[in-house]
């Protein structure tokens, strides 16, 4: 008898989650008749505070913290956006207790190893990964398994996911502009330009962001993608960042539409 | 399912407020624009701290992108230059409320280097406008001891401008407590370009090495040297556009947004205050945890 109701709630569960996806691609069908951004970034701010809230252990804030963007990838995905960058990790977390940041790298680690599996993510979609910050500054175990993902997915072409690890900003703008010091020494500083700085910068694998989405309500960019965010529409849902939700990216996008004709008019003035 | 039903939620309330915003708005603009005219907007001479307001923990440097004059005057039937001018009267507003509130540096976009594709008559009004204004404003700035430093490329603006800037500048270089930074002709991006020139140069000149290049080192060749203070704490940015729009790329690392749906010539003291308000409630931790 509990078997039976154990299988009917199994059932129930299975039907409920397709009708949930038919539902989900049937609203996503009416959205994509609008502009959509063709790349999302993500800062995945409340992780600790959401498990303090919901009185967690230390960690298990992270750990929601990953299914929260699991989940978020699959409807950017499938909404058809075609780059999403996530800030995994500043080097500025680096200055947090050591048992945090322990912690977090064990997370890091199983969590990217976990993308090679064959049901994973990553082939569902046709994912290439990228690893983009200052390697060299994580452990070995780390960039070895961030370095094989990279390797394994370098040949998918239908999405990009960009991971910003042991990254800050100014430093990826400071080692780029090393790197086009270095091709230019030899020839007149004058013909150094904003291109030449571009293509030295680790992001330059993706499109500039259309939207950079802040979870927690904070509002500021914690030295996340600086030269890359110019331009792009800033939004800062009050939403913990394991709380972040499909209604959350879908209001991203109805702004982004809505401010989007006015910022091409203006675009279209200035040319 | 009932995130998805939050979703239908989400797009019927995001219809209705596109509807109502619009609506809104005009009506604060003229409510506003009312009291503009009137002379009640800011209180003269005012030093006391307002009512919510910590006077310790006041931003040190406020940078502000002025903008919705063009849509300001549109709806209030003027023509563009009229908004531009009263755009340019509440940012000398902006500038006296701050200093006497204790904050020690403004900055303001008074025009990006993707403005040059506005249109030819708007573009040289602006031009015209600033060196008025400039002009216009030396002696208040001696007289209220605000340090005046102009960044930006420089090199398209006209040279009577130019020649306007530079006597600005000579006038109140000598002042240290107050410091108004006008961005005219500026971009982030060309800030950061300028500063690796500046590296470059000084590297063929044996004044620094490649190792020595860091993020201190090149801090200190952005245009933003003229300060002690190049990262702003707080970016206000009105008329509703939650954009950073290529100003301070770098120095806004680590400083509080906030964006306000008012038009920049209806930007009073009130809003100034909602403002910073909002900025000394943030937790700021710089990557760390408090």
């Amino acid at each position: 008898m509990v078997d039976q109701i154990r299988h009917m709630c199994v059932g129930i569960n299975q039907i409920l989650e397709q009708i949930h996806g038919f539902s989900r691609r049937c609203l996503f069908r009416v959205i994509s008749m609008g502009p959509l951004p063709i790349h999302l970034a993500f800062i995945m701010d409340g992780n600790r505070r959401y498990a303090k809230k919901q009185d967690l252990e230390d960690g298990s804030g992270h750990k929601a913290g990953f299914s929260a963007l699991m989940s978020m990838l699959q409807y950017c995905y499938e909404l058809g956006i075609k780059y999403v960058t996530v800030y995994a990790f500043s080097i500025d977390n680096f200055r947090r207790k050591p048992e945090e940041v322990r912690s977090l790298m064990d997370l890091m680690l199983e969590k990217i190893k976990s993308l090679l599996d064959k049901e994973s993510i990553v082939h569902e979609y046709g994912i290439r990964v990228y690893f983009i910050g200052n390697l060299a500054l994580l452990s070995d175990q780390v960039r070895a398994a961030a370095e094989e993902v990279m390797q394994a997915t370098a040949e998918n072409s239908r999405v990009g996911l960009l991971v910003c690890v042991a990254y800050n900003s100014t430093d990826e703008i400071v080692q780029a502009v090393k790197k086009s010091c270095v091709t230019k020494l030899d020839r007149d500083m004058e013909t150094i330009q904003l291109v030449d700085i571009e293509e030295n910068m680790q992001m330059s694998v993706a499109p500039d962001p259309d939207i950079l989405i802040r979870s927690s309500g904070e509002t500021r960019l914690s030295n996340f993608l600086l030269w890359q965010t110019g331009s792009s529409q800033l939004f800062s849902p009050d939403a913990l960042w394991p709380e972040i939700g499909l209604r959350h990216l879908v209001w991203a996008i109805l702004n982004f539409q809505k401010s989007h004709s006015y910022f091409e008019k203006k675009k279209k003035k200035q040319m | 399912m009932l995130s998805l039903l939050s979703c239908f939620l989400s797009l019927l309330s995001f219809l209705v407020h596109s509807c109502i915003r619009p609506w809104t708005q005009a009506k604060i603009s003229l409510k506003d624009e009312k009291e503009i005219d009137e002379g009640t907007s800011y209180v003269a001479g005012e030093e006391e701290t307002p009512k919510g307001l910590l006077r310790e923990q006041m931003p040190r440097h406020v940078a502000v992108i002025m903008d919705g004059n063009r849509r300001w005057a549109e709806r209030a039937g003027l023509l563009t230059s009229q908004g531009h001018e009263a755009g340019a009267e509440r940012l000398i507003e902006f500038a006296e409320l701050c200093f006497k509130l204790g904050i020690e540096t403004v900055s303001a976009f008074a025009f990006s280097t993707e403005n040059w594709g506005r249109h030819k008559i708007e573009v040289n009004c602006l031009m015209s406008l600033f060196q008025r204004y400039l002009k216009s404003k030396i002696h208040f700035f001696q007289s209220e001891e605000i340090r005046v430093s102009v960044i930006g490329n420089l090199e398209k603006i006209p040279e009577s401008l130019l020649g306007t800037i530079k006597e600005t500048e000579e006038a109140t270089k000598r002042y240290k407590k107050k410091h108004l930074i006008l961005a005219i002709d500026y971009s982030g991006r060309f800030d950061i370009l300028h500063a690796c020139k500046s590296i470059v140069k000084k590297s063929q000149q044996g004044l620094i090495r490649e190792e020595d290049v860091d993020q201190t080192l090149f801090e200190r060749e952005l245009l933003t040297k003229c300060t002690e203070f190049p990262s702003p704490d707080l970016l206000i940015r009105t008329s509703g556009e939650q954009r950073i729009s290529n100003f301070l790329l770098w120095q806004l690392a680590y400083t509080e947004l906030f964006f306000s749906p008012v038009l920049w010539p209806d930007f009073d003291k009130d809003r100034v205050i909602e403002a910073l308000v909002s900025y000394q409630s943030r937790e700021r931790r710089f990557g760390c945890r408090i």
